[in-house]
């Protein structure tokens, strides 16, 4: 019998958060749930250090965290809905998000996606 | 027995709450996201529901990765929203319908679907915008029985089973034993992509085609896989199975009243439809 593997990684700059991610980033992707809770918040932005090792991320994850840097999060395991959590804590929106992953200024992002609009 | 009057459909990006607290409905940014409204108000004057059965995905407020169920199911008296990390403000309580809610369960169960079933079951942006787009008043005229579809762990379900699942849920309300005129809503999409490289990916022609086989084939959706859905609508486009399931419990013969298309809004496609049953 064969099985037919849903999920790959072949749509170029597209990461599936399928059970390789959710296995590998579990402790980065709890850490970032708990930051539905303001208190949590402001835990991490008063002891960053502490707080990261209350939820055990390893070096990849710490160092991922400490960059603010959403690729490297994301390759550490980090899933979107629970990361923008953490974009949250520095106010960051979607398109500065966007920006980032995507290497151009928050200017040209935005141009992009309106320019989709006229297409 | 209980009716089915119609559908809307309508994209939930966190945003549209912001620009609603700031009063930014009619910047130019925003109003040709909020023109696509005061139709759909005016059918729900005279379509007059009791119930709106919300098809939406949960972006971990209630669900976390500990326990993600594919498919869940409401039964609680009241659900309310929470800060969901970024401060979105906060809306009255929803009062749950309970008999709706349990006859879905025995019903689907039935018709062999495994859902879940939550006696307590926070509701974020994905429920709350909707609502608070088509009743701006905040005073919420209808009941409220939440489905809750997984599209933030892979494996997904696939659209063929979001469509039969719709299809058993509006099986289901039909054989409710109420007089309750109920509403059918489907919350997401349609395309964007927040992940990636390939962050900000729009695909106009896919979700026009999509919006246009709602009425002209219900089941166009299906020839897709998740990937491939993945692929051309964004890997949170993919909430466009929400629309899926939610267009699978309106009748066959379902009509377009109105519809509205804008990009984009944040990062998204923004899309607004009226159906009806």
């Amino acid at each position: 019998m064969t099985h037919t593997r849903q999920v790959h990684d072949d749509i170029p700059g597209t990461p599936l958060f399928d059970g390789r991610s959710a296995r590998r980033g579990y402790a980065l992707n709890r850490m970032c749930y708990s930051f539905n809770d303001e208190a949590n918040r402001a835990a991490f932005v008063a002891d960053e250090d502490g707080y990261c090792a209350r939820y055990g991320l390893n070096a990849e994850q710490r160092e991922a965290i400490r960059a603010r840097n959403v690729l490297q999060l994301i390759a550490a395991g980090g899933n979107a809905y629970y990361l923008a959590k953490f974009a949250g804590i520095f106010k960051l929106d979607m398109q500065d998000i966007g920006a980032q992953q995507t290497g151009v200024t928050k200017d040209a992002f935005r141009e992009k996606l309106a320019a989709a609009g006229r297409s | 027995m209980a009716r089915i009057v119609g559908g809307i459909f309508t994209s939930h990006v966190p945003a549209i709450g912001g620009a609603i607290a700031k009063g930014a409905q009619d910047t130019p940014y925003w109003k040709p996201f909020f023109d696509g409204f005061p139709p759909v108000r005016q059918w729900l004057r005279d379509a007059r529901p009791d119930v709106a059965v919300v098809f939406y995905n949960d972006h971990g407020l209630n669900f976390f990765l500990d326990k993600m169920p594919t498919f869940a199911i409401g039964a609680a008296p009241e659900y309310r929203n929470a800060d969901e990390g970024w401060g979105i403000p906060q809306v009255p309580a929803f009062r749950g319908e309970e008999d709706l809610s349990w006859h879905l369960v025995e019903s689907l169960v039935a018709e062999d679907f495994d859902i879940v079933t939550c006696q307590e079951m926070k509701v974020d942006h994905a429920l709350t915008l909707p609502f608070s787009l088509l009743w701006p008043d905040e005073r919420w005229p209808v009941t409220v029985v939440p489905v809750c579809i997984n599209t933030v762990l892979f494996p997904l379900p696939s659209a063929r089973r979001c469509l039969a699942l719709g299809r058993a849920v509006g099986r289901a309300v039909e054989r409710w034993a109420s007089d309750s005129r109920v509403l059918v809503i489907g919350s997401g999409g349609l395309s964007h992509q927040l992940e990636g490289q390939r962050a900000g990916h729009i695909n106009k022609a896919f979700d026009l085609a999509f919006m246009d086989s709602l009425t002209k084939d219900p089941a166009w959706a299906t020839q897709y896989s998740i990937n491939d859905l993945a692929r051309e609508a964004g890997t949170q486009g993919i909430e466009l199975l929400n629309w899926l399931a939610a267009r699978g419990a309106l009748a066959d013969g379902a009509r377009e009243l109105h519809r509205n298309y804008h990009i984009p809004i944040s990062n998204t496609a923004a899309a607004t439809m009226l159906l009806e049953s």
